[in-house]
């Protein structure tokens, strides 16, 4: 049972207020329980947690590099088990670090089958750099490296699969889930924790600087994700998908009209292609986990 | 008990009586007999460690980063590319201090692609925080697994380090060699101790970030415990003597340079090659000596320096090439610093790069060379190819 009034993640880091991650890292440590080792990457997180000589991580955390955290996780697992001990291992890294520069790593262990948690906060963009494109964000995203301008809409690729790239691996827990919903995370944080084998969660993880909104909707801009099938939050286990979160779908402009990287569907004008390639892709991800709640006539 | 065996399988014997707890590699020429007789020994229970085979050699280093900082004894080697694709791991084990050994089959660096052996993947590595041994001959890459854990653990050096040795020439030559038996071991290099460990019932946080108020204070006790380390060197290998009868109380030893006027100054296997070559110019009369370097880093300076005080002139010899420096080559630049203000002419001679081979009269007209004023240069080009 997760223990909700555990706090293993400190307030007075840096990070900015509202921030996505740092609500994930503190719900994070709520699931894992305090007999975790976290294993970071170079990033937003590692950064606003962890200036020398102040740290926020009550548990014990190492940071090497910013594309390794899965290898060193591979080598704490390898040791842990030599020495007899079941500290549970858990990889905390943002979507560069996941999706771009850690991939072989990742790949790797898991394929080798450590038993490590790799938990990506997906904030869809290098965050810590200046918000610059990763292979997590989503389609159309102005980014300081995909800006939008006269002759671009942002983002020219839509957002990578990793789970089903994990899933494949034969990861026999991988799951989705988001900020937005601190219960259902939690829960999942605790199950691939205690799923034996390496478990892949990928979470959701607004970030008020990089995407352009007020600190204080970080959660109403995670559920809007949610409810309109831009994000599902879904569980795999051994590579099927066997629980998504159904809603009752809003259009994607909803989302897309709060947050100021999607401003220039909107401004001067409605770009109605634009938004109706996303909506799209909203309902490609409805009728592949079956999220759309059927209302009663 | 003297064996006849290869240098990797040696190395492979070395390693097991180490008894990391975990091991982790990828496989590279000329490495891989050494990885190859290790994973034997887990498959046959003869040795308990955890053997990971790693999708890198930046996974196989990253992961002993990982198993080191949870407080096991750890174990890699790698060659030329593999070490170069290393590079930002082999900089963070050294400052997060934590006492990785790893073998390195010395092998030159593509392009072209060569897999024969220089010192140019180890000695570019010269700036990454790991001290560096070289060795003569199969004995030697031996005992300098133990020496090197016993140095890299000790609690006043927390130090990762290299045991270089020439792929090919030591990795895959058999020679008569002394296995210790595992009580000698034991007895030399106790079981890890390490100073702090990641530990759920004892918190702490490793590699986070320093601000320009803390960042260089980091690298200058990185440089002070290389510094300590000379001096722990020195002390592990006289107790090295004392447990196995080999003694390595010096970073750097003295052949036939008792009034010598010319010193030939090298690294590794090279050494045996130039001893005959001064015997051989010795018995013409030539008052030649060799001093051979055990350690590039550190580099034992004052040791140098005392060693080639009143020889009139002094040729290094370098494996390897820094390209645009005036001097050519690295250990040559480290020599000619140690003789600074003495007045002693220092030359670099980059020869044997990418396996070529080095004979007893390239020594001889190296000296020549020496003797004549000639030198910070490569030796043995084929000139019709230029």
């Amino acid at each position: 049972m997760v223990d909700k009034s555990l706090e293993l993640f400190e307030c007075g880091h840096r990070a900015c207020g509202g921030c996505g991650p740092a609500l994930a890292a503190r719900l994070i440590l709520k699931g894992a329980g305090a007999d975790s080792i976290v294993v970071a990457s170079t990033g937003c997180m590692e950064v606003f947690s962890t200036p020398y000589p102040e740290t926020a991580w009550k548990v014990p955390w190492i940071h090497s590099l910013f594309e390794n955290a899965s290898a060193v996780a591979s080598g704490i697992e390898a040791a842990l088990k030599r020495q007899g001990r079941t500290e549970k291992v858990l990889c905390i890294c943002g979507d560069g670090a996941t999706f771009d520069i850690g991939m072989l790593c990742i790949s790797g262990a898991f394929e080798r089958g450590h038993d490590i948690t790799y938990i990506c906060y997906d904030n869809e963009a290098y965050m810590n750099t200046g918000v610059q494109r990763s292979g997590a964000t989503p389609y159309d995203a102005s980014t300081t490296t995909s800006p939008a301008g006269k002759a671009s809409f942002g983002n020219k690729r839509p957002k990578k699969d990793m789970p089903q790239i994990l899933a494949a691996h034969g990861a026999p827990y991988v799951a989705t889930a988001s900020v937005a919903y601190p219960n259902d995370l939690m829960q999942k944080v605790e199950r691939a924790v205690e799923t034996p084998g390496p478990c892949y969660l990928q979470i959701h993880a607004p970030c008020s600087t990089g995407w352009g909104f007020e600190g204080g909707k970080t959660m109403e801009i995670g559920k809007l994700a949610i409810q309109t099938g831009l994000w599902v939050n879904f569980e795999m286990v051994d590579g099927e998908v066997v629980k998504a979160k159904k809603v009752v779908r809003k259009p994607v402009n909803e989302y897309l009209m709060a947050q100021k990287r999607f401003r220039h569907l909107f401004k001067p004008a409605r770009n109605e292609e634009e938004i109706a390639k996303i909506q799209a892709i909203a309902d490609a991800n409805a009728e592949k986990y079956g999220i759309d709640i059927e209302l009663k006539k | 008990m003297m064996e006849i065996m290869e240098g990797s399988h040696a190395v492979a014997e070395a390693v097991k009586r180490c008894r990391p707890g975990v091991v982790s590699a990828y496989p590279i020429t000329p490495q891989t007999h050494i990885v190859e007789r290790l994973a034997d020994f887990v498959a046959d229970g003869e040795m308990e460690s955890d053997y990971l085979t790693v999708d890198s050699e930046f996974s196989a280093l990253s992961a002993c980063v990982g198993a080191s900082a949870a407080g096991s004894r750890v174990y890699s080697s790698t060659s030329s590319q593999g070490l170069i694709l290393m590079a930002e791991v082999c900089f963070n084990a050294s400052g997060m201090r934590l006492p990785i050994v790893m073998s390195i089959a010395n092998r030159a660096l593509g392009a072209p692609l060569s897999i024969w052996n220089d010192q140019q993947d180890s000695i570019a590595m010269r700036d990454s925080g790991w001290f560096q041994l070289y060795a003569e001959d199969v004995q030697e890459l031996v005992d300098y697994h133990f020496l090197s854990y016993r140095v890299a653990e000790d609690h006043n050096i927390l130090l990762p380090g290299f045991v270089c040795f020439d792929g090919f020439i030591l990795s895959h030559t058999y020679e008569p060699v002394d296995i210790p038996d595992q009580e000698t071991v034991d007895a030399y290099l106790p079981a890890f101790d390490p100073y702090q460990k990641l530990d759920a019932n004892d918190p702490i946080s490793m590699g986070m970030y320093a601000t320009p108020d803390y960042y260089m204070e980091f690298r200058y006790e990185l440089d002070r415990a290389m510094e300590r380390a000379a001096g722990a060197i020195e002390d592990a290998g006289r107790a090295f003597g004392e447990h196995f009868g080999r003694e390595y109380g010096s970073l750097a030893e003295a052949y036939r340079m008792d009034d010598a006027d010319t010193a030939l100054v090298a690294m590794g296997s090279i050494c045996g090659t130039v001893k005959d070559a001064v015997d051989e110019m010795r018995d013409a009369g030539r008052k030649v000596g060799l001093l051979k370097l055990r350690s590039f880093r550190p580099f034992p300076k004052a040791e140098v320096a005392r060693a080639l005080d009143g020889v009139a002139a002094v040729a290094v010899l370098d494996k390897n090439i820094s390209p645009g420096m005036a001097m050519k080559g690295a250990v040559g630049l480290e020599v000619r610093d140690a003789l600074w203000k003495t007045g002693i002419d220092v030359y670099s001679y980059v020869i044997g790069l990418g396996g070529r081979d080095v004979r007893r009269k390239d020594i001889a007209a190296v000296a020549d060379l020496a003797e004549s004023g000639r030198g910070d240069m490569f030796y043995g080009l084929r000139e019709e190819l230029i």
